[in-house]
């Protein structure tokens, strides 16, 4: 499991072939990227990301902990950028690997749902009217909470 | 002692980023220890009102009202959170 959270920006290219290497029983690999978006409505300028050092690593590494028990995985990995970004910059990538697409993807969205309700990053965004505070997003947590419960069939797609 | 942690709107609107205290008498959960921050008066009785989407970490695990607070804890508020 790799979990990082930096700065600097990320090649998700590279990232993926890192995820897979060294390991032929993997047969499908699904990737997630967020980007700083734009609003016509709102532009923003540019964000930035603070967090809690020390309690974002853990909490990161939770919840792969928790997808990995959940599906059986061969390989997972999250990286969450902090500081200065701007509009189309890429924030977090997760990577995870299996033997079947279908673990794959339900691992993957899983582990985007739950870091979004439970890592500690706050978003600051600067926009033309002055900075302001991102609100957590009722949305958000809803696709959290599909996960709750052990039926993962179920769970997935409701 | 408690160290005390502060984030994101809570840090600005407070002007306290960390800070060290005793443990307070009849502090023993989140609870209590929200209640003895917010009698402070203020932007701590506003940013701490009940009813204020405040989160809360103890040890940097999320914690509920209820989780018990020791001394030598580490406690951490800060807003809902908006990663990802």
């Amino acid at each position: 499991m790799a979990i990082r959270v930096q700065t600097e920006d990320f090649d998700a290219g590279s990232e993926l072939r890192r995820l897979r290497a060294g390991d032929r029983t993997i047969g499908a690999v699904a990737s997630f990227v967020g980007l700083v978006r734009d609003l016509a409505s709102a532009p923003v300028a540019e964000m930035v990301l603070e967090h809690y050092p020390g309690m974002t690593e853990k909490s990161l590494a939770a919840i792969v902990s928790e997808a990995q028990a959940r599906w059986p995985l061969l390989g997972a990995a999250v990286i969450h950028r902090v500081g200065r970004l701007r509009a189309g910059e890429q924030i977090v990538w997760v990577g995870v690997a299996s033997a079947h697409r279908k673990e794959a993807f339900a691992a993957c969205e899983f582990i985007v749902d739950a870091l979004k309700t439970r890592a500690p990053f706050w978003k600051k965004e600067y926009t033309p009217d002055g900075p302001r505070w991102v609100e957590a997003r009722p949305a958000d947590e809803q696709a959290a909470r599909k996960w709750e419960g052990g039926d993962d069939e179920s769970a997935q797609r409701s | 002692m408690l160290k005390l942690l502060y984030f994101a709107r809570l840090r600005e609107n407070l002007g306290v980023a960390a800070e060290q205290i005793a443990l307070p008498a009849g502090v023993v959960d989140v609870e209590t220890l929200a209640r003895h921050l917010r009698a402070r008066g203020d932007a701590w009785a506003r940013e701490l009102a009940p009813g204020r989407p405040i989160r809360a970490a103890v040890n940097q695990s999320m914690a509920r009202e209820e989780t018990r607070i020791r001394d030598g804890d580490e406690v951490a508020f800060f807003p809902p959170v908006t990663g990802g």
